[in-house]
């Protein structure tokens, strides 16, 4: 009776996978959980669309996704940091990089007395990060707020614990805004942060700096504006004090665009522009070049084609920003490498 | 074969004059029980030693790159290749023991009153809401610290500590500030909340067990009641609340999603309990994700190894000690 049973589960179970190898091509994919509420939203109207297409998406992080790529375990990874020189090497087939949407971190603080939008220069940033800038009245912070009255308690500097994307970008950015930085501390998604309290997650973060009062802490800027959590206005390249929003995002991306390498790995945090918001990132799909399953290939192929054009149009419902125009084109001819 | 030789013992009076034939015992169903259950054994001893392996493999990498200086490094660098346990133990031990410290005298006390003063009803319905807070999923406990233990240690528990015991001379150090709320001091709080119950309900459960001849025995030689308490019934069960303790220990030291919220996550290695930390388990659930060289992986395998030799070392502890209270005299 039981041995019955097993085998007819066993049958039905074939059945079922042989089913699904004849009709449908399933794709298997892992990496960042920054963009995966937009992924799983593309994924999805995909699949809705051809449904011989399915996708399957963990969100594992990107370190995660890039190991499972080198691992050959899935189709293809996603990472909102570039694969190093390192890693790229030791893949078995060549990998690209596409880029999918735009992040952005913002600073948000708690401060007594201050509810409009402080200013922060790089220098102030990096100056609070590295520990140089300990009180709220320094002049660095102070001169870039004339009129503002800052008071002389001590800044409690609020980071990720948890290794993330989001320190990615904000740790890119502190290289570029500080050579001291650059060399002591460095840019990656978990680094060693000279003082600080770690939180878990953006929310983490965000709960850290809500209750404790003099406190500053770096959170994606979909997480502040889909919980209308306040931030900063933040210095950029030419000089001008920005509030993040989706247009400074790909503002940033298009100044990027004009001398993108051509496997996209570029990094885009404090972009020349008046309008472009430095502390921006693209992140990444990361496919094979070589594909020996045609029909995997023609999926992944055609799941590009559609991601950069109808794919883009689902954006900013999510908040994500949109890719600039000039890198879509670049992308697109990209595609043809995939073989 | 001890145990068949058991097997035989007991069967003897029934098969008087020679030993079963092996159809015999299987007939009966020992053989099968005895096989099955030496399976279900060793499965638990392939499971640790397979852990172990694959630890130790994985972590092949770091072992060779810092070999014994790993244990007191205090650096933690994921971009410089750079790293060392120090700060993880410490962090781990410290919230450890003093969430022990604030536990095991709670949960005693609770256990005494429930198994040897409370009225049975009483007792058994106050059992059943603490099971009930063992099987609460720490993530749970977690935000009952970010909302509650938090805000209360920075606005009122810390600057009254900082203020009292902060100026005693010795321990003072432990209790200086600066107090954010997180730290050492209110994870081990968070910690002391979750394993109290285990405590708890292990040691009622144990004292529950104590015979009624013990405890009349005692009052019959003119004993109080709190004398037959604390003289007799709770050295009879000193075993039974001991395993209670390192059972909370094992938890404690294990706590991952509470301690991480509440800890502050800093991997630094200060006197005061009020500074932030980082434990072991922590670190290796923040970084694990994301960790992209093969250095940095191992060095987190290699912290998930230090774990359990802790772990392991812990536990041997506590069979000495256990053994060591058992030969001074606790059971009859």
């Amino acid at each position: 009776m039981r041995k019955s049973l097993v085998v007819a589960l066993l049958v039905l179970g074939l059945a079922a996978t042989a089913g699904a190898q004849s009709g449908t091509v399933l794709l298997n994919a892992a990496g960042a959980t920054f963009p995966y509420p937009i992924y799983s939203k593309w994924f999805d109207v995909y699949h809705t669309a051809h449904s011989d297409v399915q996708i399957n998406y963990q969100s594992i992080g990107s370190g995660g996704g890039i190991r499972q790529l080198l691992a050959g375990t899935v189709d293809f990874g996603a990472s909102d940091g570039p694969m190093t020189d390192d890693q790229l090497a030791q893949a078995k087939v060549k990998i690209l990089h596409f880029p999918t949407v735009l992040g952005a971190v913002v600073l948000t603080y708690n401060v007594a007395g201050i509810s409009g939008d402080l200013n922060f220069t790089q220098k102030a940033i990096a100056g609070i990060y590295l520990g140089t800038i300990t009180k709220w009245n320094d002049p660095e912070i102070a001169k870039a707020n004339p009129g503002v009255s800052l008071p002389s308690t001590d800044i409690v500097v609020v980071h990720r614990s948890d290794g993330s994307g989001t320190s990615y970008i904000f740790t890119d950015f502190l290289s570029k805004a500080s050579a001291d930085w650059k060399s002591k501390i460095g840019n990656g998604t978990s680094v060693n942060w000279p003082v600080g309290l770690g939180g878990k997650g953006n929310e983490g973060v965000t709960g850290l700096v809500k209750q404790t009062p003099g406190s500053i802490g770096y959170v994606e800027l979909i997480y502040a504006l889909s919980n209308n959590i306040p931030y900063g206005k933040v210095q950029n390249a030419s000089g001008k004090f920005l509030k993040a929003d989706l247009a400074g995002v790909t503002a940033a991306a298009a100044a990027a665009a004009k001398d993108m390498p051509d496997d996209f790995r570029v990094s885009i945090t404090n972009a020349p522009g008046a309008a472009a918001y430095p502390i921006s990132s693209f992140t990444w799909l990361l496919i094979p070049a070589q594909i020996s399953d045609a029909t995997k290939r023609d999926a992944i192929k055609g799941f590009l084609k559609w991601m950069l054009d109808d794919g883009q149009g689902y954006n900013e419902s999510l908040s994500y920003a949109k890719l600039p125009k000039p890198v879509i084109d670049k992308e697109k001819k990209a595609i043809a490498l995939v073989q | 074969m001890s145990t068949t030789a058991t097997t035989m013992d007991r069967a003897a009076p029934r098969h008087v004059g020679g030993p079963r034939s092996f159809v015999e015992r299987l007939r009966d169903g020992d053989e099968i029980a005895h096989v099955i259950t030496l399976i279900f054994a060793s499965v638990i001893l392939l499971i640790t030693s397979m852990l172990v392996y694959e630890l130790w493999v994985n972590s092949h990498l770091s072992r060779a790159q810092f070999g014994w200086h790993f244990f007191w490094t205090q650096t933690w660098d994921p971009i410089f290749d750079h790293f060392g346990a120090a700060p993880f133990i410490y962090g781990t031990l410290v919230t450890s023991i003093v969430s022990l410290i604030i536990a095991v005298p709670l949960g005693l006390a609770a256990a005494v009153f429930l198994a040897e003063l409370a009225p049975r009803n009483l007792s058994d319905s106050i059992a059943f809401l603490i099971d009930l807070l063992a099987a609460v999923p720490s993530v749970i406990y977690g935000l009952l610290g970010i909302f509650i233990v938090v805000p209360v240690m920075r606005t009122t528990i810390g600057p009254i500590l900082i203020n009292t015991i902060g100026n005693v001379p010795i321990v003072g150090k432990f209790f200086k500030g600066p107090n954010y709320g997180v730290g050492f001091l209110t994870a081990s709080i968070v910690l002391a909340i979750m394993i109290v119950p285990f405590i708890i309900s292990v040691s009622r459960e144990v004292l529950l067990t104590v015979p009624r001849e013990q405890r009349e025995a005692a009052l019959a030689m003119g004993a109080t009641r709190w004398e037959s308490t604390w003289k007799v019934v709770i050295p009879w069960a000193r075993t039974g609340i001991m395993g209670s303790i390192f059972l909370a220990l094992a938890r404690a030291l294990g706590e991952t999603m509470a301690v991480t919220m509440v800890i502050g996550n800093d991997p630094k290695i200060r006197e005061s309990l009020f500074a932030p930390g980082y434990t072991i388990a922590a670190v290796i659930a923040n970084e694990f994700t994301e960790a992209t060289g093969d250095l940095y992986l191992s060095a987190l395998i290699e912290l998930g190894l230090v774990l359990f030799l802790m772990t392991f070392i812990l536990n041997g502890l506590a069979r000495i000690l256990i053994v060591a209270t058992e030969r001074g005299g606790g059971h009859p």
